[in-house]
């Protein structure tokens, strides 16, 4: 008698189909890419295997006749305050396989969101709020390293000018910029549409582990390239195809761990980008073999630097752990132009399970205690800080920044925007979206110009709030929402936790 | 009751007048009075002031310490720490009158005060001194409970209180001085009646200012500020202006009118648009100083031993006037306020957001003067920036 597996029992979904409706089509079949609608050919009918439904509702939305509803699986456990479906579940497909929990996305946990606890201002009778329908609104933001003063001088005219250059940095015309996606987890359809979109807005989109696709060169200006410790498709071209280069030292969602792209995903195309054989698995080791301290992280800064002659910024991406402030600290003194602080929600392709849920801080304490420390110790000016990590809306970016943030990182809601359903099985690479897949028949699911006409709508949807918000609180400029706690205001927080974020209680 | 702090940051709206002759000749204190007093329907009574230029030429070397303070205790704290800290010249109770609708004032006390430097300092030079002056402020309003420091300029002081302009002035003898520079405020607070620490002016060294607005980016600049070792303990946006010039002006060493484009910058659309080396200059005093750009309705009157500034806001959302009659030049909230005490200007204009009007004396007209109309070279060094190179605790 064979082992029973006990996961396959308790599917998480249930597909529901109206009869009446269904044609028969069979388009259900074509669009599942996990297999969960089948054709009974004897009886001439569409039937379910529910424990093969990922959630991903690509069929629900597919169908002609709107047949087809995806719902949570109404079957249920007996009720236990501690022993939710989730563990028992969970516990069945170890029990079964005997491996570790893989998922992806941020961390599904419901730990407080400091975002939801903080509210904005805006103004009433003493200052008049401002519109940005009829005045200007500035979001300009430029990352990189700034003296604390400017020096001038008299020109000959008797005009003042500036006396030496500052050092190098990048202007970004929104504060949003597109956190590291390798192309690899990611379609080279969507880098293409991530690419045009910060293009289009004036910002960065980051090429993750995963080099850079001949076909994106061009958009060189508007790309961070990443140096993660794989150095999966790494070299002086690849340096120099940016603006700046960004050392990924860790991930908000696996935080002390390397990645994975397994063999299967490893296609021709990848294959000659990341400069791996086809098929062959690809493994980021979890420290970079060449860091084991501080001052082998400055060695590196300085090592791509110099390879770029010094034309490039180089940021240092780090998943926020209980010791950030002092990380950061130290980043900035090796030599970094910007730090980017990747929370625990930060998403991914793929992670363990307990990694994504566990490790890490939330990214608004660890914006504010960094901000705080680099104050304290003078050196605030020298690095600009990017906050990454759960950002769901226009206002999280606004509580980013007041928090002390220059600009922040999306991932998860530009690959939302391009239709993803959060299904978080990014990592089998059956993406029925065509988002995180590289199949080339399900590639074509989303084409280069609707990934980039989303991502662009919804990007140009939040620096339109954006400038609304800041209108309201009666600012015409971002920087004057730089670490500005007195538009924050916690509700139902503790003290302990307003004393870390510096914002006052509503009320007070 | 009156209060010396604030728990919550204090918003207002005011009027402001300020006069200056530029050849240093002296003017009564009935014309700004009679300026400010015209003014009466932007205040309600709840804080006004004045600060004057010239008013202590027997001590025109020594720093003059204005105190406000809530008890003998308290200024006899201010006493014992001066006498530690400073060389006394000379001290006096600042004369006022009775006014009836102004019950229990605090107490005021002027201190004519230089440096005591210990050991290899005593020869240090001036700008060494001023900063030692901004500490020993910052330390009084910080560490002493129930004293204030009103003013600290040389030659010159602020006088300050609750109520309207007129009792005010009543009550400080405005009448009896003569400066060649006026400001005064009437205030119109939203909260917190009964604050004698609120009422305008504000000042730091000769510094003062006076202004009617709320600075949207308060906590920005507050932050920004402590970076360099500012403390802002009155929670107003004044104070925060004052600073921020000190700060720019003094020591950055920049220029009037480039510290003008840092507190009210012009847009990028303008800047997109200036020729290169005006660009690149804007462009990189809007990245260093985003954090000094005051954001917000506002109107501010600011003066020093040399000159007086007006200057709005970027969208010019308070008003400001100025006008102008042979050697005297006028600025107010209302020209009717201008017009009170000069009928006949030659010239009146209302100046555009953000373009500053700064009006300096003639050079020597006064003694210890001061100009900022050029760039102040000066060897930057790291730790007058306030950094400390503490190494990270890893």
């Amino acid at each position: 008698m064979a082992t029973p597996q006990f996961a396959k029992f308790y599917p998480d979904f249930y597909i529901e189909r109206d009869l009446d409706k269904c044609i028969k089509c069979k388009k259900c079949i074509r669009e599942c890419t996990y297999g969960a609608h089948i054709w009974d050919e004897k009886k001439k009918i569409l039937k379910e295997d529910h424990s093969k439904c990922v959630g991903c509702h690509r069929c629900e939305a597919t169908c002609p006749t709107g047949a087809i509803i995806i719902k949570k699986h109404p079957s249920a456990f007996r009720e236990h305050a501690n022993w939710t479906p989730w563990f028992i579940k969970n516990i069945y497909k170890q029990a079964d396989q005997g491996g570790v929990l893989l998922t992806a996305t941020g961390c599904a946990q419901p730990f407080k969101n400091y975002f939801d606890h903080l509210v904005l201002d805006a103004c009433q009778v003493t200052n008049p709020p401002i519109d940005p329908l009829r005045e200007p609104m500035e979001l300009r933001t430029f990352i990189g390293p700034k003296p604390s003063l400017v020096e001038v001088e008299e020109g000959e005219n008797g005009k003042f000018r500036l006396k030496k250059p500052l050092p190098r940095n990048i202007q970004l015309e929104v504060p949003i910029m597109f956190a590291a996606m390798s192309f690899g987890a990611l379609s080279l359809h969507v880098h293409h549409g991530l690419a045009r979109a910060a293009k289009e807005l004036g910002t960065l989109y980051n090429t993750g582990e995963g080099g850079l696709h001949a076909s994106l060169y061009e958009y060189g200006s508007n790309t961070i390239v990443q140096c993660a410790s794989g150095r999966f498709g790494l070299h002086v071209d690849y340096l120099n195809a940016g603006v700046a280069i960004e050392i990924k030292i860790g991930q908000g969602a696996k935080p002390g761990i390397g990645g994975h792209l397994p063999g299967e995903k490893v296609t021709e195309e990848i294959s000659k980008t990341r400069m791996i054989p086809v098929g062959s698995d690809a493994i980021s080791p979890a420290p970079h073999h060449d860091i084991y301290s501080i001052e082998d992280l400055r060695g590196l800064i300085y090592a791509l630097k110099e390879a770029t002659e010094y034309k490039k910024l180089v940021f240092v991406k780090i998943a926020a752990v209980h010791n950030v402030a002092a990380i950061a600290s130290g980043i900035a003194r090796a030599g970094a132009d910007a730090i980017v602080i990747d929370g625990l929600k930060g998403g991914t392709g793929a992670a363990p399970t307990m990694f994504r849920d566990y490790i890490g801080i939330p990214i608004e304490l660890a914006i504010s205690a960094v901000d705080k420390r680099l104050r304290e110790e003078g050196i605030r000016h020298r690095v600009s800080i990017i906050a990454s990590g759960g950002i769901r809306c226009s206002a999280d970016v606004v509580k980013a920044i007041a928090l002390g943030a220059d600009a922040v990182y999306i991932g998860t809601a530009a690959l939302i925007a391009c239709g993803c359903t959060m299904c978080q099985k990014c990592y089998t690479g059956k993406c029925p979206w065509g988002i995180a897949t590289n199949n080339p028949e399900l590639i074509k699911r989303l084409p280069p110009e609707v990934a980039f006409e989303k991502i662009y709508n919804l990007v140009r949807a939040w620096a339109h709030e954006i400038k609304e918000m800041l209108g309201a609180m009666g600012l015409n400029s971002i920087e004057s929402l730089k670490g500005n706690r007195d538009k924050l205001r916690a509700v139902g927080l503790t003290k302990e936790e307003m004393e870390i974020l510096e914002v006052k209680h509503a009320g007070e | 009751m009156w209060h010396l702090v604030l728990k919550n940051k204090e918003m207002s709206g005011c009027g402001l007048a300020g006069i200056i002759h530029t050849k240093g000749e002296l003017l009564p204190g009935e014309l700004i009075i009679k300026s400010i007093c015209l003014q009466e329907e932007r205040g309600n009574g709840l804080g006004a002031g004045f600060a004057a230029y010239g008013i202590y030429p027997e001590y025109k070397d020594f720093y003059a310490f204005h105190i406000m303070a809530e008890s003998k205790e308290a200024l006899e704290r201010v006493e014992d720490f001066l006498s530690h800290r400073t060389f006394l010249g000379y001290q006096e109770p600042i004369p006022t009158r009775k006014v009836k609708t102004i019950k229990n004032p605090p107490l005021f006390k002027r201190y004519f005060v230089k440096p005591k430097f210990e050991g290899e300092l005593a020869e240090a030079c001036e700008d060494f001194e001023d900063d030692y002056i901004v500490n020993l402020v910052m330390e009084i309003n910080e560490k002493i409970e129930g004293a204030y420091v009103v003013s600290s300029g040389k030659n010159m002081g602020a006088f300050k209180g609750v109520g309207y302009p007129d009792e005010i002035a009543e009550f400080f003898r405005i009448d009896e001085y003569k400066a060649y520079i006026w400001t005064a405020h009437n205030r119109f607070p939203t909260n917190t009646p009964g604050w004698w620490g609120g009422a305008h002016p504000f000042t730091i060294l000769d510094w003062s200012i006076v202004h009617n607005g709320e600075i949207s980016s308060y906590g920005t600049n507050r932050r920004y500020l402590e970076l360099f070792g500012y403390k802002c303990t009155l929670l107003t946006d004044t104070e925060v202006v004052a600073y921020i010039l000190d700060l720019l002006i003094r020591k950055h060493g920049l220029p009037i009118q480039v510290a003008c484009k840092v507190m009210a910058p012009p847009f990028w659309m303008e800047i997109d648009e200036a020729p290169p080396e005006e660009k690149e200059l804007l462009t990189a005093l809007r990245m260093v100083y985003g954090g000094a750009m005051l954001n917000g309705p506002f109107a501010i009157l600011f003066a020093y031993n040399g000159g007086l500034v007006g200057l709005n806001d970027r969208v010019k959302l308070r008003p400001l006037y100025a006008a102008r009659k042979g050697d005297v030049y006028y600025m107010a909230s209302e020209e009717a306020a201008i017009r009170v005490v000069c009928p006949d200007p030659e010239e009146v204009w209302a100046p555009k957001a953000g373009e500053p009007v700064i009006v300096e004396m003639k050079p020597g007209s006064i003694p210890n003067q001061k100009s900022y109309l050029k760039p102040r070279p000066r060897e930057v060094e790291e730790h007058e920036l306030g950094i400390r190179c503490k190494h990270p605790a890893l």
